[in-house]
């Protein structure tokens, strides 16, 4: 008892205005103000700002070990040679041919299965969205997709090598019934066979992103188009085009960075060469035959945040336009 | 709106051909896992059974259920306290640990492997050489969507109120965190843990790359001797999976409404 009151004596501190911005209740401030140790309460508006923030620690620890430490330990590592000193040399590795082709390929996987996604994935979501909303058939196909976005890695390269892998079920009926060669030279275990692949996952991630996008669309607008006249073409092509386009544009990069960090569905099903820069990396940190790759490794991990964090800022920016809209 | 008819048979057209390609080759793995190897055609269930005869995938099964409790307790016990005591206490920290949370969207999971090594050398020293270290890895990994479930339904209960009151009649912080608050969150939390619980059962970059043997470790290296059984092992593990996540759609179903989602 009598807490309330002293916290109420430290209502004038400043935190509560950050407080109170989002709960917005006087309530809050006192609980907030509320000082953890009584060694500080002597000072009113002075508080140790350590002595609260104590319990956030085992967290900020935890963190700091295994997430800030091991990017650091790449970003470092990246500029250093196997004895710790300071070199460029592992970003020429970068420029190399086998780099620049594995850079390639990712950009090329990434950026295909990223338009192959979103041009399938916000058709899929329309339909979706056309359907009643509370149409058993959508709750469930929305439902579905949100499984199959998450849906990768062994078991999606499993699913697709029993279907048109050597003897996979399609490949076995092609041949039967049309004596066509689906499997033709091996493309799924190359960069053709991850576009298909990947698409898989790219598709319902696109519907579950956007499909929010198309119902904020609200009907009174397109009434206001037709009371003015407007035709179903010129209703979309002057309005809701328009105001789907940066959150399409921000789904397009959501998807690429997807693309750009999968690794475990590639790794399965691509056991030759290494078409996209994940697998170099593999090939850089477990190679028992080159020594002094690892820090090549680090420099090829460097290259995917610098391309990722790039795309992520985009895609924030896109946001924050886009949510403008969708309330 | 109404739509014309046409428009009715266009789109049944096309969901059936999304339905086709998302649903065979789910389809073909089942076929592929049931199939009789050999002259006579015929199903059989043997390499379903595997699963419980194999020693090897047997273990490695147990190793990744294990791991995604483990998870999920560890993910419990570090992130919800936390959150609640900044929400509560320190309102300055919430932008810095939204942005640690939300971190690993933007870091590739291969890239941790890579710088963690060293740490991981660290953690196998003092804990031994068990699958289980690979909890803190996947703690980090799941981070992003346990901070968004917790946060959305943390967002939609008056914690400071509810302490408010429990603290005024004489409560402890941990009675506050475990009693009042945890229990006003039980949707979150279960969100959280039904996501954590699918990432982890599926997740192959740190166990591979580490040399942990996981399910998603034993399924690839199975496949190369016994194709069919690690078919089996994976749609076993797709369709649990997948039970978790449709759950979890319901579970959320009721706060959609608030706008909490993202």
């Amino acid at each position: 008892m009598g807490r309330p009151a002293r916290g109420h004596r430290r209502a004038g501190h400043p935190d509560r205005r950050a407080d109170g911005d989002r709960r917005g209740v006087p309530r809050g401030e006192l609980v907030q103000g509320h000082p953890l140790s009584t060694t500080t309460s002597g000072s009113p508006g002075r508080r140790s700002a350590v002595g609260p923030a104590l319990p956030l620690l085992p967290f900020l620890l935890f963190v700091l070990v295994f997430l800030v430490v091991p990017t650091l330990t790449v970003v470092v590592g990246a500029f250093q040679d196997e004895d710790g000193r300071f070199t460029l040399g592992n970003l020429d590795a970068l420029t190399s041919e086998a780099a620049l082709s594995a850079l390639r390929g990712s950009l090329v996987l990434s950026a295909s299965t990223a338009l192959i996604g979103a041009v399938l994935g916000a058709l899929l979501a329309y339909l979706i969205v056309s359907m009643p909303p509370s149409s058993l058939m959508r709750r469930a196909t929305l439902a579905v997709s949100g499984v199959l976005a998450q849906f990768g890695g062994v078991v999606l390269a499993f699913a697709w090598i029993a279907t048109i892998g050597p003897v996979g079920v399609m490949t076995k009926a092609a041949a039967d019934l049309f004596g066509a060669d689906l499997y033709g030279s091996g493309w799924l275990f190359g960069l053709p066979g991850l576009v298909v692949v990947y698409a898989y996952f790219q598709i319902p991630l696109m519907v579950i992103v956007f499909a929010p996008a198309f119902e904020g669309l609200r009907p009174q607008w397109r009434e206001a188009a037709v009371n003015l006249g407007a035709s179903t073409w010129s209703y979309w092509r002057h309005v809701a085009l328009p105001l789907l386009t940066p959150a399409f544009l921000g789904a397009l990069l959501l998807l690429f960075a997807n693309a750009f960090a999968a690794y475990a569905t590639a790794a399965v099903l691509v056991s030759q060469g290494q078409p996209i820069v994940p697998l170099m990396i593999r090939q850089a940190i477990t190679s028992e035959v080159l020594l002094g790759q690892a820090n090549v490794g680090f420099a090829l991990a460097l290259e995917m945040i610098v391309v990722v964090t790039l795309v992520m800022v985009a895609y924030n920016l896109l946001l924050r336009r886009t949510s403008r809209w969708m309330r | 709106m109404t739509h014309s008819p046409v428009f009715r048979v266009v789109r049944a057209l096309l969901l059936l051909a999304f339905a086709a390609y998302f649903f065979v080759p789910l389809l073909a793995m089942f076929d592929f896992s049931t199939q009789v190897r050999g002259s006579a055609p015929g199903r059989t269930w043997d390499n379903w059974a595997f699963m419980v005869t194999d020693e090897d995938l047997r273990s490695s099964i147990v190793a990744s259920l294990l791991l995604a409790l483990f998870t999920v307790v560890l993910m419990v016990a570090l992130l919800v306290p936390t959150m609640v005591w900044v929400r509560l206490r320190v309102p300055r920290a919430k932008k810095l640990i939204e942005f640690l949370c939300l971190l690993p969207l933007t870091i590739p999971a291969l890239v941790i492997v890579v710088g963690i090594t060293n740490v991981y050398s660290w953690v196998t020293y003092l804990l031994g050489d068990d699958a289980l270290v690979l909890t803190f890895a996947y703690v980090v990994l799941v981070l992003p969507y346990s901070f968004r479930a917790v946060d959305a339904s943390l967002s939609a209960v008056d914690a400071a109120t509810l302490s408010e009151a429990a603290r005024s009649l004489g409560a402890g912080w941990f009675t506050v965190i475990v009693r009042i608050i945890m229990p006003n969150i039980t949707g979150g939390i279960l969100g959280a843990a039904f996501i954590a619980v699918a990432l982890v059962l599926g997740e192959y970059v740190f166990a591979s790359l580490l040399h942990f043997d996981t399910l998603p470790v034993a399924m690839a290296a199975l496949y190369k001797t016994n194709g069919p059984a690690a078919m089996a092992a994976a749609l076993a593990s797709m369709i649990l999976v997948a039970v978790l996540l449709v759950g979890l759609t319901f579970l959320s179903r009721d706060r959609h409404k608030q706008g909490a989602s993202s």
